[in-house]
Order: structure tokens, then sequence, then C-alpha cells
């Protein structure tokens, strides 16, 4: 297990956290929804209407992770998690979505040798709706990933402030 | 077999609602399942309820899950009750600072029914 002074140590030393990143996503998704993810080639899906859940991080290493995709891919993963699907704009969709983000930064940190305790976590924050762009501190490198649930594309987004 | 009753502290309703799923599946006889979405609403929810069982957070608005733990001792129906802390939260100064604290078990987010089973079971033996 690499620590983050080793991570943080080259220009490159970001996109080091991308297979870190990668085990995390997978893992959330495997153990709290039960679904194996597949990659994608594709570019990160900009569905219409969006939701993003954003999980900040702040310590040793400052950033801000986050999730996005369509309204309809997040109510299949929330009614994955909450084995039953939830209403049309049901506040369990923010929840669930949010709380998938949660999990991810959460399991990221912890593949990081000695960051458990020098990286703080914020509480999640969900945005949803069909016109809005999200954009984090400019001085940021950013590593970003897209997977398919079921089929339907979803982005996990890094930005880390150096 | 007697019956267990739970609460389960979780700021998302979503996570109670699993934790929740995971115990049942555990096999738990679950006679009665109480949510708090913080630590003041589990103080005060313990004030008129007994449990045989906590499962708690770390990372929640008003009350955290580390200051709940100390605070819950106080409680008269809560004497003795275990508290196993479930949170992303995972790194091993948090697990020791909980386990001073006063849980008595932990458990990482991501989690299975399982490892919620195996921790659970054995705190409960004196009442299954």
């Amino acid at each position: 297990m690499k620590s983050a002074e080793e991570l943080l140590s080259t220009r490159s030393g970001h996109q080091k956290w991308a297979p870190l990143l990668d085990v995390a996503i997978r893992e959330v998704f495997e153990l709290m929804l039960g679904e194996q993810l597949t990659v994608t080639g594709d570019p990160p899906p900009h569905p219409q209407p969006a939701i993003t859940a954003m999980v900040g991080l702040a310590g040793q290493v400052c950033g801000v992770m986050s999730i996005r995709c369509g309204l309809p891919v997040a109510t299949r993963m929330a009614s994955k998690m909450l084995g039953a699907e939830p209403a049309p704009g049901s506040p369990e969709i923010q929840d669930a979505f949010g709380e998938i983000c949660n999990m991810v930064a959460g399991n990221f940190k912890n593949k990081i040798a000695g960051l458990g305790d020098k990286c703080m976590l914020s509480v999640p924050t969900v945005i949803t709706g069909s016109d809005y762009s999200l954009r984090s501190l400019a001085d940021s490198d950013t590593v970003e990933t897209t997977l398919l649930f079921q089929g339907m594309p979803f982005a996990v987004s890094l930005e880390i402030h150096s | 077999m007697s019956g267990i009753s739970a609460l389960i502290v979780d700021d998302s309703s979503t996570m109670r609602k699993i934790v929740e799923r995971s115990l049942r599946s555990a096999g738990l006889p679950l006679t009665a399942v109480f949510e708090a979405g913080n630590g003041v609403e589990a103080l005060g929810l313990l004030k008129e309820n007994r449990v045989d069982l906590i499962l708690c957070d770390i990372n929640m608005p008003v009350m955290d899950g580390l200051e709940f733990v100390k605070q819950v001792s106080g409680v008269e129906n809560a004497k003795g009750v275990p508290v196993v802390m479930i949170t992303t939260e995972g790194s091993e100064s948090h697990v020791v600072q909980a386990l001073s604290c006063g849980a008595r078990g932990y458990i990482r987010k991501p989690f299975t029914p399982d490892q919620v089973k195996e921790h659970v079971i054995s705190l409960l033996a004196g009442k299954l």
C-alpha cells in the first residue's frame, strides 16, 4: 500500500490514484449493490436531467470526489441499495446516491497508507437538475473514470488540489 | 430464541435500511428496530426505549458517533448495551478511538451482511 507522500511526490503522481479509485468504486458497488461494473472507453456522460454527488476531502489530500450520471441511472442504483424502487423524485434517490459517493471517497482514502487520520471527508452534497455545471478550484489535477452500471454510464471524478 | 431490539443511528436513511436488512439476513429475531439520524436523536430515543444492540455511524451532523458512544453509557436504558460502529472512517486510530470511547465493534463501509452478522452474533450471544 502506497502512502499519500509517495503518491503526491511526483508531478504525475495524481495519475497513480486512478487504480486505487477504480478498486474503491468497484468494491462499493460489489459489496453494497451486488453489481459488477464494466469498463467503457466512452467519454464521461452528460445526461439531462443529471445528478451529481460530491464529497470534499480536506487535510493532507485536499479535493473533491464526485459521481455523476443521469437521474434514471441513479434511481436504479438507489433501488438496488434500498431493495425497492423509490418513487420518482423521492429524496431516497439523493440520499442513496450521496451515500455511494461517501463510501467511494472513504474506501479510496482507506487504501492510501497513513491517510486515514490526515484526511477528513465532508458530508455528501447532491445536486440534481437539467442545467448546471460543476467546477472545482482551478488549481487541480483530475482523475476521472467512466464505468457502466447495468450497461448505463456514470462518471467518477477525483479533483486533487496541489 | 428471544426477540432482539436494535437502534440504528446513521444520517443516511438508505444506510439505516441496509443495516436493518443485514441484521434480518443474519437471522436475528428482530422485534423492534428504532432509527435515529444523529447522536442527539438516538439519546432521546434511548430515554424512552430499551434496546439490545446499537449500530452507529461516526460522521453525522449535530452529534457524531464518537460523542454519542461517550454519552450513551450515561443513559440508564442503554447501560451494558453493545455499540457497533459502522463507518467509512477506517483508519486504525479511528478504530482505537471508537473502542476507547466504549464501542464494542467496528465495521468499515462498504460491508457485507456476513460482516454484520459476524460482529453482532457474538455480542448478543447471551440473548440468543
